[in-house]
Order: C-alpha cells, then sequence, then structure tokens
C-alpha cells in the first residue's frame, strides 16, 4: 500500500507543481494566443495522421507477426519495435540520414521529383509515425497471439475469404487491442519531441508541435511553458479517461485488454 | 454423391496415413483416444490442413491432390464444420452467426436472413434470435453452431466432438437432436468422438483411428463383437442394447427383458459392458444378480490375459472373461450358457 501510494505521488506531484505555478490570471490569453493554437491544431492534425498510417501498416504488419511463420521473423519483430527503446533523437537521426536531402533515399526523391522532406510538416508526421506505430503493432500482436485461430477457421469454412474473414472475424474480436493500441500510438505520436526536432526542425506553422512549443518557451516565456504543458496533459488525460471506461474495462463482448 | 479421401500428413508427431470412403446419406463416427488424429483428419477435409500426399474428392470434385496441385481452400468447399467448443462469433447476434455462411458466399442479406431464421426455428432457438452467443447455455450453443453450419447446405458436414463440452442431461437431449438433424441431412456426415454412445446413436458405421491409422472400420456391433485390439474393445467394445423401458424394465424388439436401475420411461438404449457380464453355467435362485439371459456361445477370441465371448440367443451380448476363468469353466462355441448382470452394472440413456 506505503509503495503504491509512494508510486501515486510520484506522478501526482508534478502534476500538482505545475498547478501551483499556473499564472491563471493569463491562461486563457496564453491559450488563445495564435501562435499556441496554431502549434496546437498542427499537433493535432499531425498525430491522427501518425495514428492513421500506424493503424493502416501497423495492422498487417501485427498479423505478418503474429501469425506467418518466417525465418528471421524475430529479427523483423526486434527492427519494427526498436524505436520504441531507441532514444527518440537517434530515430530522428536515422530518419534524417535515410530520408533527407543526401540520404540513402532522400537523395533520389530530390533528384527526379525535387522532393524534399525535412523540415515539413510531412517529416513530423513521419517521425512520429515512426515512434509511435510499434505501440500498436505491439498491442496487436499479442491481441492476434492471444485469439483462437479456430474462430478464424470457423469462418474460412463458412465460405468466407480470407479478406471476409479479417474483416468480419478477426477485426472485431482484436477492437479492444486494436483500440488500445490506437491510443496509445496517438499519445505517443502527440508527446514526441526527439525525432520531430531533429528530422523536421522547429518553424512555426510547419513543423513545430505542442511539445517542441513548450520546451523553446520554456527559455523565453516559462509562464506559457506551464500552460501549454497544462492543455497538453488535460487532453491526454480526458482522452485516457474517457477511452479506459468504455474500452479497456470493456462491456460484455469486449474482452478485457490491459494497457 | 461420395466422400473418398487417402490422406497423408505429417504434423509434429502425428503421422496421419487413412484412407476414408463416405456415402452421401451416411454418418460415419470417427472414435481414438486424444492424438489419434481424428481432430486433423477433419482438418484436412475442411481444407484447413492441406495434406502432403494423396487425394480428396467430394461428389468427383477434387478438393485436394498435391500431385496434380490441385487444392481448394475451405472457402471453396461445401461443407458445414460443427467446432468442439462451438467457435460462435461472440462479436454477432444468433441471427447474424447463422446467416454468416450464407452472407459471405455473397446472398443478399434479406434472402441470407429469412434462411438463417429458418434455420434458427428448426433448431429450437427462435427467441433467442437477437442474442449474442454468449446469453446461451452449452446446449443453445451447440444448436446454434448446427445451424450454421448446415444453413449453406453443406455436401459435407464435420462434427469435431460435437457433445463433449455438454453435461450429461443436456447431452441427451441434445444427441436426439442431432440424430434429427443428421437423419435428414442428405450429405457426408463424418463425426468426431470419445464415446461409444454418441457413435452409436449417431452413425451407422465407426472407424478407429490409433496413431493415425485405420485399425479397424466397420458397424459399431461388428467393431464391439470384434474387436482387433485390447484397445479397442475398451475404447467402443460394449453391448449396446436398444428397447422400450416400462416399470425399470428395457424390453428389445425380438422380446427380451432387461432390469435396470433409475431407469427413465420411453426408448433408450441400455450399456452393458463386457467385464460386467458374470457367465455362469447354472443360475443360482438366491442371487442378487437381477439379469440372467441363456444363449449360446458363437465365438471366443483370446485378447492378451483376457477372452472376449461372443452369445448369441434372445440377446446378443459380448462378455470378457479372464484366461482363468475361460479354463475354468472350459467354455466351448455351440454350448449353452447363461449370462448375468446386475442391474445396477447397467448404465442407460434416453434414445
Amino acid at each position: 500500500m506505503a509503495l503504491a501510494a509512494i508510486a501515486v505521488s510520484f506522478f501526482a506531484l508534478p502534476l500538482i507543481g505545475l498547478l501551483w505555478r499556473a499564472p491563471w490570471a493569463h491562461a486563457v490569453d496564453y491559450v488563445n494566443d495564435e501562435e499556441t493554437l496554431t502549434a496546437l491544431r498542427l499537433s493535432m492534425i499531425c498525430s491522427l495522421w501518425a495514428t492513421a498510417l500506424s493503424i493502416v501498416f501497423g495492422v498487417p504488419l501485427a498479423w505478418l507477426l503474429a501469425r506467418v511463420e518466417f525465418p528471421g521473423r524475430s529479427v523483423v519483430r526486434a527492427l519494427c519495435t526498436l524505436s520504441m527503446v531507441l532514444p527518440p533523437v537517434v530515430g530522428g537521426v536515422a530518419l534524417f540520414f535515410a530520408l533527407g536531402r543526401r540520404g540513402l533515399i532522400g537523395q533520389y526523391l530530390d533528384r527526379w521529383f525535387d522532393f524534399r522532406l525535412p523540415f515539413t510538416t510531412t517529416a513530423v508526421v513521419i517521425a512520429q509515425t515512426f515512434v509511435a506505430m510499434p505501440f500498436l503493432v505491439v498491442t496487436v500482436e499479442a491481441a492476434l497471439r492471444q485469439l483462437d485461430g479456430r474462430i478464424e477457421d470457423a469462418s474460412r469454412t463458412l465460405g468466407g475469404s480470407s479478406w471476409y474473414t479479417f474483416r468480419r472475424v478477426t477485426l472485431p474480436a482484436i477492437r479492444p487491442a486494436l483500440i488500445a493500441g490506437a491510443v496509445l500510438a496517438w499519445a505517443r505520436a502527440l508527446g514526441e519531441f526527439g525525432a520531430t526536432i531533429t528530422f523536421a526542425g522547429n518553424f512555426p506553422g510547419t513543423t513545430q508541435t505542442m511539445p517542441l512549443s513548450v520546451y523553446l518557451s520554456l527559455e523565453t516565456n516559462p509562464e506559457r511553458a506551464i500552460v501549454l504543458a497544462l492543455v497538453l496533459i488535460a487532453i491526454s488525460f480526458a482522452v485516457l479517461i474517457g477511452l479506459r471506461d468504455r474500452w479497456f474495462v470493456g462491456g460484455r463482448d469486449s474482452p478485457r485488454v490491459v494497457l | 454423391m461420395s466422400l473418398s479421401a487417402q490422406i497423408e500428413h505429417r504434423a509434429g508427431a502425428l503421422d496421419l496415413q487413412i484412407e476414408v470412403e463416405v456415402q452421401a446419406g451416411e454418418v460415419l463416427a470417427l472414435c481414438g483416444p486424444n492424438g489419434a488424429g481424428k481432430t486433423t483428419l477433419l482438418r484436412c477435409l475442411a481444407g484447413l490442413s492441406p495434406i502432403d500426399s494423396g487425394r480428396i474428392s467430394l461428389n468427383d470434385v477434387v478438393l485436394d491432390e498435391p500431385a496434380t496441385g490441385t487444392f481448394l481452400g475451405p472457402d471453396k468447399r461445401k461443407i458445414g464444420f460443427v467446432f468442439q467448443d462451438y467457435m460462435l462469433f461472440r462479436h454477432l447476434s444468433v441471427l447474424e452467426n447463422v446467416a454468416f455462411g450464407l452472407r459471405a458466399r455473397g446472398t443478399r442479406a434479406a434472402v441470407a436472413r429469412k434462411v438463417a431464421k429458418e434455420w434458427i426455428d428448426r433448431v429450437g432457438l427462435t427467441e433467442h434470435t437477437h442474442h449474442r452467443p454468449t446469453w446461451l447455455s452449452g446446449g443453445q450453443a451447440q444448436r446454434v453452431a448446427l445451424g450454421r453450419a448446415l444453413a449453406t447446405s453443406p455436401s459435407m458436414l464435420l462434427l469435431d466432438e460435437p457433445l463433449a463440452a455438454l453435461d450429461a442431461g443436456t447431452r441427451a437431449v441434445v444427441r436426439r437432436d442431432l440424430r434429427r438433424h443428421l437423419d435428414s441431412f442428405a450429405g457426408v456426415a463424418i463425426l468426431v468422438t470419445h464415446d461409444p454412445v454418441d457413435a452409436y446413436a449417431l452413425a451407422a458405421r465407426v472407424a478407429i483411428l490409433d496413431d493415425g491409422r485405420v485399425v479397424q472400420t466397420g458397424t459399431l456391433a461388428d467393431v464391439t463383437a470384434r474387436p482387433r485390439s485390447r484397445y479397442v474393445a475398451d475404447l467402443v467394445g460394449v453391448n449396446l442394447v436398444p428397447g422400450e423401458i416400462a416399470d425399470g424394465v428395457l424390453t428389445t424388439a425380438k422380446g427380451a427383458r432387461v432390469v435396470v436401475a433409475d431407469a427413465p420411461t420411453g426408448p433408450a438404449f441400455a450399456v452393458i459392458r463386457p467385464h460386467s457380464i458374470a457367465l455362469v453355467r447354472e443360475v443360482a435362485v438366491n442371487s442378487s444378480v437381477r439379469n440372467a439371459w441363456v444363449g449360446t456361445i458363437s465365438e471366443i477370441a483370446r485378447l492378451g490375459d483376457r477372452a472376449r465371448v461372443g452369445i448369441v440367443g434372445e440377446l446378443a451380448l459380448t462378455a470378457e472373461i479372464t484366461i482363468a476363468a475361460l479354463d475354468a469353466l472350459q467354455l466351448r462355441p455351440g454350448e449353452q450358457i447363461s449370462a448375468t448382470v446386475k442391474a445396477t452394472d447397467i448404465e442407460v440413456y434416453p434414445a
């Protein structure tokens, strides 16, 4: 009990610290500020894009890792989840040397299509997807492994094609895990800092997301940094509470998913 | 209209080598111990596990023949599969579960729903049409699984231990209903079971599987009378006596009377285990044994240190005695003998 209480206060105290120092009198002005709103909008758009991309590519990847046996599968899994443990800055540097103007692929994008990725909003989305997708992949893969394959067999014997089975049986069965994974990925994308600043830079309006804005304000205007931090916390907290009750603990038909 | 399969399939420790022929309208029961390959055989027939070599054809359509590179996936075969734990779709209602196969095969929603409703009526679950499977009891879930498998009008029905997950009371009722559905099913039906009672009630023919091979096949009466191994004798070598129960006595069609304990009135069958039968030259007058039938010894087969003695008469029975007892009694085929058994040693199942 005592240890658990310490753990709770460990998470609660920094939050209280922020609330205590918050300049409540000017809070509304800071939030209503053009720069803040721009950063907030950019953060929202980019993190949602990153989540969408994580789902579109992450679910097939999770399926491959869970269901298809091929040599070197554990190596592929490690590779695809490496960015979870990697310092994000390292990820950003790696992305830069792959997709940057002189990068492995970036040089051809530049030469053939006159297309440069770094320091664009697209780069923000890529950096966020890079660090966020593994969270979805790991969650969905675990759910796919737990799922009794015979439920899919049942669909197949009833005349369902592989795709029909995936859509009508597999996907609904792993829905709670998919939502949990998507929320985790989204939260990770929203908070992404290191890879973004390295790969996409810090340009207000195009690449300056909320976390970047918070960090930079800390130097120039700490009060503003506190307010922005609180806005981020409020959004994340609201989403976590809202989703937890609806999906994670589950209704009578959705199996429990441990976040 | 029939199934013809020569199957070779390796999976882990199991090496399946099997030939099966089943006619349309026939029900074949597959019996055997765990790991004998019963479920794997069903999966091969369903296309869930491709075979390594051999040939499977249903109604002259080749389903799987590695030599010619022919393989039809499960969704391309006209089959119905009832899984051991039913594998109902928990996120769909009973109606959507039963309509699933038709929808998957491209039937319009309205038509599929209409056919599914008919099947739900037929399996007696009308009031559960819109419930989720999680609301259903084991017996109800089994019936949904059966309705779901039959709704697509398959040419072959595969049932993997359809009654194993049910408690004894439910089992008798569901077994009777399943019997009714199998009787009206025109295609090939194959049923995996551990229980000779199920095999007797549902199938005309049994195939005994052991370690990936068919070790014996025939009618259950044949297999019971002449088990080719100790193992088969233990598995299905029981006497099954059908009849009508009234006042604690089961009367067979031939008029033989079997005194039974705690028996419900009505059609039923008695299970008399060969080792519960005692053979005597003369029945003692003041014995607690309630059943004694006089018959003629038709054959004596030795299996290890035991002997199976076939008796014909008003009641055809197989008794199992030790070789020592056989020698002591000096039994010979053609001799008259009395078979006795205590009423409490007889199990009774409603038919």
